[in-house]
């Protein structure tokens, strides 16, 4: 384990949504922590939580229950004024670029906005920053008074990064920043995050379903399964010697560019589809779908365990 | 044919800056709207003669040597004429002059009572959106309740209650009018609170008044105006049938209703005192509506059928 200090501590969050007489559990008690600087990747299928995850963890969403810590301060209780002002400290990133930039405001004003709340910068001094923080992402600062609508999926999705940016923050929660962007792009914005990782020693949450995307960006890997989360390992070891059975499925699933092995691996095909969240299945979530699943499984839930150094599991195979 | 070489290639630079280049002028939203609003001749028609109608009411009253209320019995059922171009009525008064006179009673309504619900329409609806859960229940079950209301009961009881006049028409129309607006504004919030710009914007700090006034309520302006340009023709046209019915302006102020009423007896022999209000009425109502279309189609192109 590297001896960065820890930037974000994620304590037993919980998420929970009531729909109609039902709760829909999206996030369930999951902890973690980030170091200064790293990325943390968290992978998982639709629906299991993770973007609530990254919404809960930035206070976008209200949290049922548990604690998030921003350098060893507790971000729950602030009030409102605290809060905007942690706000400077902890960005998002959006899915889609279509609908993270408000349709009828320029460019200029978009990323003019967060200088306008927290009174950064007005004037010429303003229009000064936003061309800096456009130059910053590669896109041309003559284009700040142009609308969203004329710039191309990668341009936006870069306008968002600028806007992130333009706070100065140390952490970034990317949610899913590359899913809705054509091969080619995806590497061009995942290069930049990089890029500007290492200018601005910025920390990463990077939630994807892009295994592969996921290995090559993050430091550390979390996995999610319905609102659990069931592995947390360093990218290597994680893909390396995947310990909980969902994970090993998941990684098999990933494609291998080599005809001759491709046609030869052996693939676990899970079975059915994922429960829903409504009603998830007692004690292991994964267990109505995991091919080891033993009695114990559904009597109770399995523990969140350090497996191995630095290599976290929730499975009764390592309880 | 010639063999080509390796020397024949030689990689070109490609400049990113340039292969990102915008070359299309830049568009706003209103001037995209602007140019394919342009582009209906019946909306652009309509618009020119809504705008004609506008300054003829101003101006014609103001320059004409007769007025709405000089009785001349003498003159009285007169044919249209260079004197009086739509003729006289049953007291000699000129029946061009008068339709001006009801021109303006009819924008007034119709403009004060566009204006009135969208301020409690948007207000109303901008709320129960944006707040949602139980404040958007109590709100809108309140706006449904009004909504249930016969509103030509809620018209004799104010007429009752208040002096019949512009103003009691103006409160009538609007006590229920703005049910409408607000459902629109509401569905609009609901719909835009949950974009990824909102969070966006939330998660760089803006507070609820940013958030409506920035993000919300200019990604809701087209609907709200088609809305507006879509409520004008129907209170003309609520004032005209209250004042036809004897429930809105009295006498002698002129009222595009009122000169319909007393035209109607006369209709046999003087068919000029019911045809130049009633044709104003139609051609009006139908100018705003049909306005009122060619604009949504502009704001919406999605929406034409």
């Amino acid at each position: 384990m590297d001896n960065r200090d820890t930037l974000i501590e994620v304590r037993n969050l919980k998420k929970f949504f009531s729909i109609g007489d039902n709760t829909l559990k999206a996030v369930n008690d999951i902890s973690f922590e980030i170091k200064r600087g790293e990325t943390l990747g968290v992978v998982g299928e639709s629906g299991c939580g993770k973007s609530t995850a990254g919404r809960t963890l930035l206070r976008l969403y209200d949290a049922t229950g548990g604690d998030v810590l921003f350098e060893g301060k507790s971000i729950m209780n602030l009030n409102n004024q605290e809060m905007k002002a942690m706000r400077r400290n902890m960005q998002m990133i959006f899915q889609d670029p279509y609908a993270s930039l408000n349709p009828r405001m320029t460019v200029g004003d978009i990323i003019g906005e967060a200088l306008d709340i927290h009174g950064l910068a007005t004037g010429q001094k303003r229009k000064e920053r936003i061309q800096e923080l456009l130059s910053l992402v590669s896109l041309n600062p003559e284009h700040m008074n142009r609308f969203p609508h004329e710039f191309s999926g990668g341009q936006r999705q870069r306008i968002g990064i600028a806007r992130a940016l333009a706070v100065e923050p140390k952490f970034i929660v990317c949610d899913e920043p590359i899913s809705a962007l054509d091969v080619s792009v995806q590497a061009q914005v995942v290069n930049l995050l990089e890029q500007l990782q290492e200018k601005m020693g910025l920390t990463y949450m990077f939630i994807a379903h892009d295994l592969s995307m996921v290995k090559y960006i993050s430091d550390r890997v979390a996995v999610m399964y319905l609102g659990k989360m069931v592995e947390l390992a360093e990218s290597d070891a994680l893909y390396e010697k995947p310990l909980h059975p969902y994970t090993q499925a998941l990684l098999s699933a990933i494609p291998i560019p080599d005809p001759e092995v491709e046609r030869n691996r052996e693939r676990i095909v899970l079975q059915g589809d994922v429960p829903s969240p409504m009603n998830p299945p007692s004690g292991c979530h994964f267990r109505t779908r995991c091919p080891k699943a033993m009695p114990e499984c559904a009597a109770s839930a399995p523990v969140w365990k350090e497996v191995e150094p630095g290599h976290f599991a929730a499975c009764h195979l390592y309880n | 044919m010639q063999q080509l070489t390796k020397e024949h290639f030689e990689p070109i630079s490609v400049d990113l800056r340039q292969a990102e280049a915008i070359k299309r002028p830049s568009l706003s939203f209103w001037s995209d709207v602007w140019r394919r609003l342009k582009m209906n001749k019946v909306a652009m028609a309509s618009m020119i003669f809504i705008v004609a109608l506008l300054v003829c009411a101003i101006v014609i009253p103001l320059v004409t040597h007769n007025d709405y209320f000089t009785t001349d019995l003498a003159g009285k059922n007169k044919k249209p004429s260079a004197e009086h171009w739509f003729g006289t009525d049953d007291l000699g008064r000129d029946v061009f002059v008068r339709i001006w006179y009801g021109a303006r009673i009819s924008l007034e309504v119709g403009l004060a009572a566009a204006f009135i619900d969208l301020i409690i329409g948007v207000i109303w609806g901008g709320i129960a959106g944006f707040y949602g859960g139980r404040v958007d229940e109590i709100m809108m079950r309140i706006a449904d309740i009004l909504f249930a209301i016969p509103y030509l009961l809620v018209v004799i009881l104010l007429m009752v209650v208040l002096e019949p006049g512009v103003g009691t028409i103006i409160i009538a129309l609007t006590i229920t009018g703005w049910i409408g607006m607000a459902r629109i504004v509401r569905g609009q919030m609901l719909q835009l609170k949950n974009q990824e710009f909102v969070l966006a914007a939330r998660s760089l700090g803006a507070d609820s008044n940013r958030l409506i006034f920035k993000h919300l309520i200019p990604n809701a302006l087209g609907p709200i105006i088609v809305t507006l340009s879509l409520t004008v023709p129907s209170a003309i046209f609520a004032e005209s049938f209250l004042s036809f019915i004897g429930l809105g302006v009295a006498a002698p102020i002129a009222s595009w209703g009122t000169m319909s009423n007393e035209g109607l007896p006369a209709m046999k022999y003087y068919p000029w005192r019911l045809m130049f209000p009633a044709v104003f009425i139609s051609v009006t109502i139908l100018a705003f509506n049909l306005f009122g279309d060619g604009l949504r189609d502009a704001v919406d192109p999605r929406l034409r059928k």
